[in-house]
């Protein structure tokens, strides 16, 4: 093994000293917690307006409709013009598109996904195959009701909608951004024993640690 | 392919041959000769193309039929050799001797048939699916709605209508 993989102590700059294990994974082993609202509702509301117009979506395709978000990406329906853009990395994003059907594999990496992006995230379903299964009700890898296991602020219908289906879709999430109700961080949070519950039903070899931020 | 035929015939016990088409035909053979035919066919008949190797569940005789799809790619032929193994307790001889790519369709077969390779390159370890604990699932006698039903949570509600009936119904109210 190489020298800087090995564990060892090192000092800081401030004098203390501490262990360093270069191949650990570092996690967050912290249940998320409960973003209480401003106190003053005006500001809340300044908030809301301003977060309802930065949605950056996290580029995670998942089924078909990951295709039918490339068109929205171009000139043709240019959804950057309403403030939505897609970004490379969980921790950039604010805005969790699932995007067709999950199997309990992608599923998986879904959540770990959303638990890194920083709150407050949102989730919307795309297409039938989030909301009951659509073509997949019977498929043995693929889960049918996404909000059992991830909070879910809005569901886009359709077989797979269209790209001008999802531009009403992200202006009807930002109408339920402005109007405070896009809490599902906060949900997730509230009832995270009940998701953890839920995912650990259907994923049978849990690896993860239980939350990662 | 006639002459391929005559000349596999001459040093191979070959079972039924079928001409699907004029450049594709399938054999049938007993487990023990296949490796030698493939061999054969790779070295000797200019078959060098593994396309793909893959598995029926033929539940109702209790046998698997596993297809060899070779392309002579010189030639523009395929041939696909077939061999019948017991689906109780399944397992066969592993190819990857002769094209190491056969390890991967083993793996796939291994967790989505059960059909063991011994001696075959990981083929224990996981392919697809993650924590799979049921029957493989590819195998016609697991019911795959059923396991859908208990495992994964559903949104009430859903009505499906059976195609054939429900156009009748919508085409002809009257029964006509």
């Amino acid at each position: 093994m190489k020298d800087e993989l090995k564990p060892r102590i090192v000092k800081g700059p401030d004098g203390i000293e501490f262990e360093v294990d270069p191949l650990r994974d570092y996690y967050c082993e912290a249940s998320p917690s409960v973003h209480p609202p401003v106190y003053v509702k005006i500001v809340e509301d300044f908030f809301n307006w301003a977060r309802s117009e930065s949605l950056w979506i996290l580029g995670f395709g998942t089924g078909c409709g990951a295709i039918e978000m490339r068109p929205l990406m171009t000139p043709r329906f240019d959804a950057y013009r309403f403030g939505v853009q897609w970004r490379p990395t969980p921790r950039q994003a604010n805005l969790l598109m699932i995007s067709g059907y999950l199997s309990t594999k992608t599923l998986k990496r879904a959540i770990r996904s959303y638990e890194q992006m920083q709150s407050p995230k949102y989730v919307v379903g795309l297409g039938s195959c989030t909301i009951n299964g659509g073509m997949y009700w019977d498929s043995y890898n693929t889960i049918k009701k996404l909000d059992e296991y991830l909070p879910v602020d809005l569901y886009i219908v359709g077989c797979m909608p269209r790209p001008e289906a999802l531009l009403q879709g992200f202006e009807d999430l930002k109408q339920i951004i402005r109007a405070g109700k896009a809490e599902g961080a906060n949900q997730y949070a509230e009832k995270f024993e009940w998701y953890k519950a839920n995912q650990k039903k259907v994923i049978h070899d849990w690896d993860m640690p239980d939350y990662n931020w | 392919m006639q002459d391929l035929q005559t000349r596999l015939a001459q040093h191979t016990d070959l079972g039924e041959w079928t001409q699907q088409r004029a450049d594709l035909a399938f054999v049938t053979v007993a487990r023990e000769h296949l490796h030698g035919l493939l061999r054969h066919l790779r070295d000797h008949e200019g078959f060098t193309h593994l396309v793909l190797l893959t598995a029926v569940d033929w539940l109702e005789d209790g046998q698997f039929q596993l297809t060899y799809l070779m392309n002579n790619r010189a030639a523009a032929r395929d041939i696909g050799v077939r061999v019948l193994i017991p689906r109780e307790g399944a397992d066969m001889d592993s190819i990857h001797d002769l094209w190491p790519t056969a390890a991967t369709y083993q793996r796939e077969l291994r967790e989505m048939f059960g059909i063991d390779f011994p001696g075959s390159p990981r083929v224990d370890e996981e392919f697809i699916l993650e924590g799979w604990r049921d029957m493989p699932p590819y195998r016609r006698d697991f019911d795959t709605l059923k396991y859908a039903q208990e495992e994964f949570a559903e949104r009430p509600g859903r009505v499906s209508k059976d195609p054939e009936t429900h156009m009748k119904q919508k085409l002809y109210p009257d029964g006509a």
